[in-house]
């Protein structure tokens, strides 16, 4: 077994993100989709800082990671008022049955 | 096997085993309990990375923060004791085919991509470097930040609301 | 207290009456007594431009003070070198007491115009007006540069049409207003025109640049004649602003505006514009512009003279009476007399608009009655009107202690030096007939006016005396009309400290433009022996040319005191004469000399002659293009339309059967189309983002093949 290295991490990074994605593409319900963009989000920073330790960039990706928990926290806030907003339209939050921008 | 790689393999297992787990979930409150381990496991691979700082603010904000808000919306958004939630699937097919075929190339893209690996050295406390950098060479960030989650802040709030003033 | 300071207090000066502007435009209308705030700013800007003038004239005399800031920049120009335009403020003597005239003129104006247009229903917004056009007169006198007097020059034009016009639902008002506003242009696009040519060859529009490199030598397009055209072409700016024949018309008319409005405009501001900017470019005026200037000044005084004589409209005469004394200041500035003509200004500045508002007061009384046929005995009601109207005449008439007599006498002698020296003695003949002229109608206007048996008892009946606030600022400008506020010896204008203020400044312009007596002092002539006439030294001294003038002023100096009093005595004599004895019949006079009264009533027919030149011309003009327009190029039109249908009858064709095919045809392919894409929008989030990311694959596969 080789020593674990970057490509570790990547790998790892790789099937947070598919799940994630699988969560956003598959899931009924919106909070579902939530936490597969999370997911996502989360998989983009171990990318950040593993680059970062690997590549010699100093704490910049770390930094860079921080930011986009920051990013989360705020998208997080603003999208279960969307959702909440949602349920008070429709009664339920249920992405697959919203179509209204067919019409 | 050092007791670094266990320690990854470890992690690694409880990161991608309950991502799973929250993607297949039937109960959505046991999806987010699940989504809690594999925040924490993250963290793990965090402190694997020497990124201290980064690891106990994944706990505190994505655990401590948004775990929390996404539970609040599961218990706003559905009876709790009539649990009626629709936990079906869609797009099965496809989305398992886009995402298999996903997966493949990009973690095949990983492993033959030659990474230029060039390892700096790992420092014992990263608190103060990210402290310093932020009032310094990121301070526009830092402080655009602020207004966004400021901004983030007052229109959840007034769009959470305006329902209710109706 | 230092030059800076003394700049930023001009700047305040300027602004505060913009600031009342806005303020009473904005809010004027919501609350009625804002109008105090304008007036209480006007109040502050002429205690300010006091206080200014006080320590420039104490401190600083003989400097100038100037600041300039760059306002375009306009980068690397090819063929000229780095380029940039910039405005700049100078405080010199000149500068300092026309802030003061002005400002105490427009104060003045807005404590009457607030007893005068009481109960007016734009009552707040005429304030508001006096507000801008102070502000844009001050531009022009605190301005260092061609191109910042121009842009305020403008906003006169502006602010004295909404003036003249404010009383819009008047026909005639807004006619003037209009007939100022388009007169003055005519002069304003010879002004723009001199303006370019200096600034086309010194790339500055700064006096102080353009007169240096000027005295350098260089003359624009390298030829003297561009230079008199340059000061000519401004000077054109100047007979609009101060109304000089042939751009007069529009002064007499524009008395159509509120009599305040009048005071303002005609007496103290923008009428003085336009001898102020001569006075301005004075140092680069050659011979010739100056002959030039003599004789259009010369003319206009004299012209509007004989007007004066023969009109029955109260404000008609002061308005003529402005004219001729206007064509006086532009013909002493012509002839040299540079002090004299800037002292002048003032002084007239001071008597005329006494008179100005002492009508306004009149008409006030009298219900807007502004013809003198139906006035007469207002003495007896309107004592402080009377008296202090009668200093402003017997300043106007130049007799002995009053202002008038001093800067009147200066003027005259400076046209006689003039004459002595160059020969042209038209000019001099002129000033001095002009000077009985307007004894003559000034007291015509008087004995009309306040003197003999009401000729309307009805309207005599209800005259009054004006309220304080009307009589108070006629006080104050009678007794700015008496000499001690200018020199402590009442027969010699240059032992005052006006004279010693207000220098002649020096020539630029090459010595072979200049007159003999305007040369330089290294220019001087051996053997030209001038007699010293101020005894100071020997007999037969040699003078310099900078000298000869300055002494042959002093030669003439007393007899044209004497001659101009003996003038002013005569014309008074004879107005009495006709009007109050009624020894000699003005209308067997009128019937004898018939065609000249007939010319002088009508204005010499300027304005029909202006119509039938022009105005009508322009009809001819219109009509031949209507013709132009219906006849031939209808014709071409028409026929063009013939032709297009033919040809569309063909496209006609070919669009219904081939183009038509062919849209029928994409029309076909696009439904199908759109038939297959509708499938894929099922408006349902989750389906597009599995679009996203199947594109996403064929996208890594496309870039990276497996």
């Amino acid at each position: 077994m080789v020593e674990v290295g970057l490509t570790h991490f990547l790998v790892v990074s790789s099937f947070l993100f598919a799940f994630g994605l699988y969560a956003i593409l598959t899931r009924k319900n919106a909070i579902l989709v939530l936490m597969g963009i999370e997911l996502l989000l989360n998989a983009a920073n171990i990318n950040f800082v593993a680059f970062s330790r690997y590549g010699n960039f100093g704490l910049n990706g770390q930094l860079m990671a921080l930011f986009v928990i920051v990013l989360a926290a705020a998208e997080a806030a603003i999208a279960l008022a969307i959702v909440l907003n949602i349920y008070k339209t429709f009664g339920h939050v249920n992405v697959d049955e919203i179509d209204n921008l067919k019409e | 096997m050092s007791i670094y790689d266990f320690i990854f393999y470890l992690f690694a297992a409880i990161t991608v085993g309950s991502a799973l787990l929250v993607v297949s979930s039937d109960n959505i409150v046991r999806s987010a309990f699940y989504l809690l381990a594999t925040f924490f496991g993250v963290s793990g691979l965090y402190v694997l990375l020497g990124a201290d700082f980064v690891a106990v603010t994944q706990i505190m904000v994505y655990i401590g923060g948004i775990l929390i808000l996404l539970l609040f919306g599961v218990m706003l958004t559905s009876n709790i004791t009539n649990v009626e939630i629709k936990k079906g699937m869609k797009n099965l097919l496809p989305a398992i085919i886009g995402i298999g075929i996903l997966l493949g190339a990009v973690i095949s893209m990983m492993i033959d991509t030659r990474w230029k690996i060039n390892v700096g050295e790992i420092p014992q406390t990263t608190s103060y470097e990210i402290g310093k950098l932020l009032i310094t060479d990121y301070v526009l960030i830092f402080e655009l930040l602020g207004i966004l989650l400021l901004i983030a802040l007052i229109g959840a709030a007034s769009m959470a609301r305006r329902e209710r003033s109706k | 207290m230092t030059e800076s300071s003394l700049i930023s207090l001009a700047v305040t000066i300027l602004f505060l009456p913009l600031v009342g502007f806005i303020i009473v435009l904005l809010f004027g209308k919501r609350y009625e007594k804002l109008y105090l705030v304008e007036v209480g700013l006007i109040t502050v800007a002429l205690l300010l431009s006091i206080f200014v003038g006080f320590i420039k004239l104490t401190n600083y005399v003989n400097d100038t003070i100037i600041t300039q800031f760059t306002w375009i920049d306009l980068g690397n120009v090819p063929s000229i070198g780095h380029l940039t335009i910039n405005l700049g403020i100078m405080i010199d003597n000149v500068t300092v007491i026309m802030l003061f005239v002005v400002t105490l003129i427009s104060a003045l104006v807005h404590y009457f115009s607030i007893a005068y247009m009481a109960g007016d229903k734009r009552f707040s917004r005429y304030f508001a007006y006096l507000g801008i056009f102070t502000f844009s007169m001050l531009g022009i006198v605190i301005a260092d540069n061609l191109l910042m007097i121009y842009i305020f020059w403008e906003l006169v034009g502006l602010s004295s049409y909404l003036l003249i016009g404010f009383w819009y639902e008047k026909k005639t008002a807004s006619d003037a207003s209009m007939k100022a506003f388009l007169t003055n242009r005519i002069g304003d696009i010879g002004m723009f025109i001199g303006i370019l040519i200096l600034f086309t060859n010194y790339h500055t529009f700064s006096f102080a640049e353009i007169f240096e490199q000027i005295s350098n030598g260089v003359v624009p397009f390298g030829s003297n004649g561009w230079l008199t055209a340059a000061g000519i072409l401004i000077f054109l700016g100047a007979v609009g602003k101060s109304a000089q024949v042939p751009l007069h018309v529009w002064l007499p008319d524009a008395m159509e505006g509120p009599t305040p409005v009048s005071a303002l405009i005609h007496a103290a501001t923008m009428v003085a514009a336009g001898v102020y900017l001569v006075a301005r470019i004075f140092p680069l005026l050659t011979a010739d512009a100056m002959i030039v200037i003599a004789v259009v000044g010369a003319i206009t005084s004299i012209f509007a003279a004989s007007i004066a004589l023969t009109q029955n409209d109260i404000k008609k005469v002061l308005a003529y009476s402005t004219v001729s004394q206007l064509g006086y200041m532009i013909m002493a500035l012509g002839v040299g007399a540079y002090t004299f003509a800037f002292f002048h200004l003032v002084t007239h500045a001071f008597f005329k608009g006494l008179m100005f508002l002492g009508s306004g007061s009149v008409i006030h009384s009298m219900h807007h009655e502004q013809d003198m046929r139906n006035m007469g005995g207002l003495k007896k009601k309107m004592p402080i009107t009377y008296i202090t109207f009668l200093i402003g005449t017997l300043a106007i008439s130049g007799v002995p202690l009053t202002s008038g007599f001093l800067s009147k006498d200066g003027l005259l002698a400076g046209t006689w030096a003039f004459g002595n020296l160059t020969g042209h003695y038209l000019i001099p003949i002129i000033g001095f007939v002009v000077a009985g002229m307007t004894a003559f109608y000034m007291f015509r206007l008087v004995i009309m006016t306040f003197h003999g048996e009401p000729r309307n008892q009805h309207k005599y009946d209800h005259a009054h005396e004006s309220p304080k606030l009307m009589t108070i600022p006629l006080i104050i400008l009678a007794s700015l009309s008496i000499f001690i506020f200018y020199t402590p010896n009442p027969a010699a204008p240059a032992d005052g400290w006006f004279y010693n203020w207000i220098q002649t400044p020096a020539t630029v312009v090459p010595e072979d433009a200049r007159f003999e007596f305007m040369k330089s002092d290294s220019h001087r002539v051996e053997g030209t022996e001038i007699n010293n006439y101020g005894g100071s030294g020997s007999e037969n001294a040699v003078v310099t040319h900078s000298e000869m003038y300055e002494n042959e002023m002093h030669n003439v100096h007393y007899p044209a005191m004497i001659l101009s009093i003996i003038l002013a005595g005569l014309g008074i004599l004879f107005a009495f004469l006709m009007y109050h004895w009624k020894k000699i019949s003005a209308d067997k006079l009128a019937e004898k000399l018939k065609p000249l009264y007939n010319l002088s009533y009508n204005k010499w027919y300027a304005d029909e002659i202006y119509s039938y030149l022009f105005i009508q011309r322009t009809h001819d003009l219109s009509r031949f293009i209507a013709w132009f327009d219906s006849t031939i190029v209808d014709g071409i039109v028409n026929y063009s339309a013939t032709f297009t249908r033919g040809v569309a009858n063909i496209a006609g064709w070919f669009d219904t059967y081939i183009v038509d095919g062919f849209v029928n045809f994409t029309a076909f392919v696009n439904g199908f189309a759109g038939l297959a894409l509708r499938k894929m929008q099922t408006g349902k989030v989750q389906t597009y983002i599995v679009y996203v990311v199947f594109s996403v694959i064929i996208i890594l596969l496309i870039i990276r093949p497996f």
